[in-house]
């Protein structure tokens, strides 16, 4: 079975879809991020569509779907390169990926991705400075 | 008036097929010079209806056409399925409606990336979905 590549860089995964997908492959690679992202412990999953040309409802749902799994296994989903004739077509579908990052191409994710991930951990550190205050 | 120039079709009954189906639409609209914004709407849309074909309707059969209206040329696609029918098409084309675990997004979507978009379908019988994108449409 095809299956789409899943590549780990530190913290990150990041995943290039280079075919055009179909449904069954699409819900293999959810799958099997999820799955990556809970064993590697990855804060950031970057996923490249530059060589998409046709994202539909359901591949829609599935990226926001990747997203919002990943959230909840506490890390952040980017979507980098989508082609401007795929986000009006996204559009006029009806479907605007709410909840999901986007940037324009793989180095702007991942600075996007590390600041996310930089934010995230200044915040959990922010409560402790607020309680010695209290004191 | 709208004359048809070419007639091409095509058997839907695995995934894989519609990815065959998605290419030559897409090749057919290259050959017509459509522009590449309608060319991704145009094959989002049967992206769509070879979905609902696949999932709902056991399969069935798209016919490609190339069609004129004197100086524009388009793509007609026809959908039909034998499959179990759609009872209530006014409802199918809401958005968010949906008899499946889907967004409810493929009918009314569909229709609004096609120029023109005609639906017929009868409980028992099957299912048929015309759609039409002009080049320049």
């Amino acid at each position: 079975m095809d299956r789409i590549p899943i590549l780990r860089m530190g913290n990150f995964l990041l995943v290039t879809i280079q075919v055009d997908l179909y449904d069954r492959l699409a819900l293999t690679l959810e799958a099997d991020l999820v799955q990556m992202v809970n064993k590697t412990s990855a804060k950031g999953v970057l996923i490249d569509i530059s060589a998409v040309s046709i994202v539909d409802s359901f591949m829609g749902r599935i990226v926001g779907n990747i997203a919002s799994m990943s959230k909840i296994l506490d890390a952040e989903t980017v979507v980098v390169g989508m082609q401007p004739a795929v986000a009006i077509t996204l559009i006029e579908l009806g479907l605007p990926l709410k909840g999901v990052h986007t940037a324009l191409d793989v180095e702007k994710g991942m600075n996007l991705l590390k600041n996310m991930i930089d934010v995230d951990e200044d915040q959990d550190q922010e409560p402790e400075e607020d309680d010695s205050f209290a004191e | 008036m709208i004359l048809s120039l070419s007639k091409d079709a095509i058997q839907v009954v695995k995934e894989q097929d519609a990815v065959f189906l998605k290419n030559r639409v897409r090749e057919v609209a290259i050959k017509i010079k459509m522009g590449l914004v309608n060319q991704t709407k145009l094959i989002t849309a049967a992206s769509e209806l070879v979905r609902n074909m696949l999932r709902y309707g056991n399969g069935g059969v798209c016919l490609i056409e190339v069609v004129t209206r004197g100086r524009d040329n388009g793509i007609r696609l026809t959908f039909e399925d034998k499959g179990p029918g759609i009872a209530d098409v006014g409802l199918a084309l809401k958005d968010g409606y949906s008899t499946g675990k889907s967004l409810g997004l493929g009918l009314p979507g569909a229709k609004r990336l096609v120029n023109e978009f005609d639906i017929k379908s009868k409980p028992g019988e099957g299912t048929t979905v015309t759609i039409l994108k002009w080049a320049n449409g």
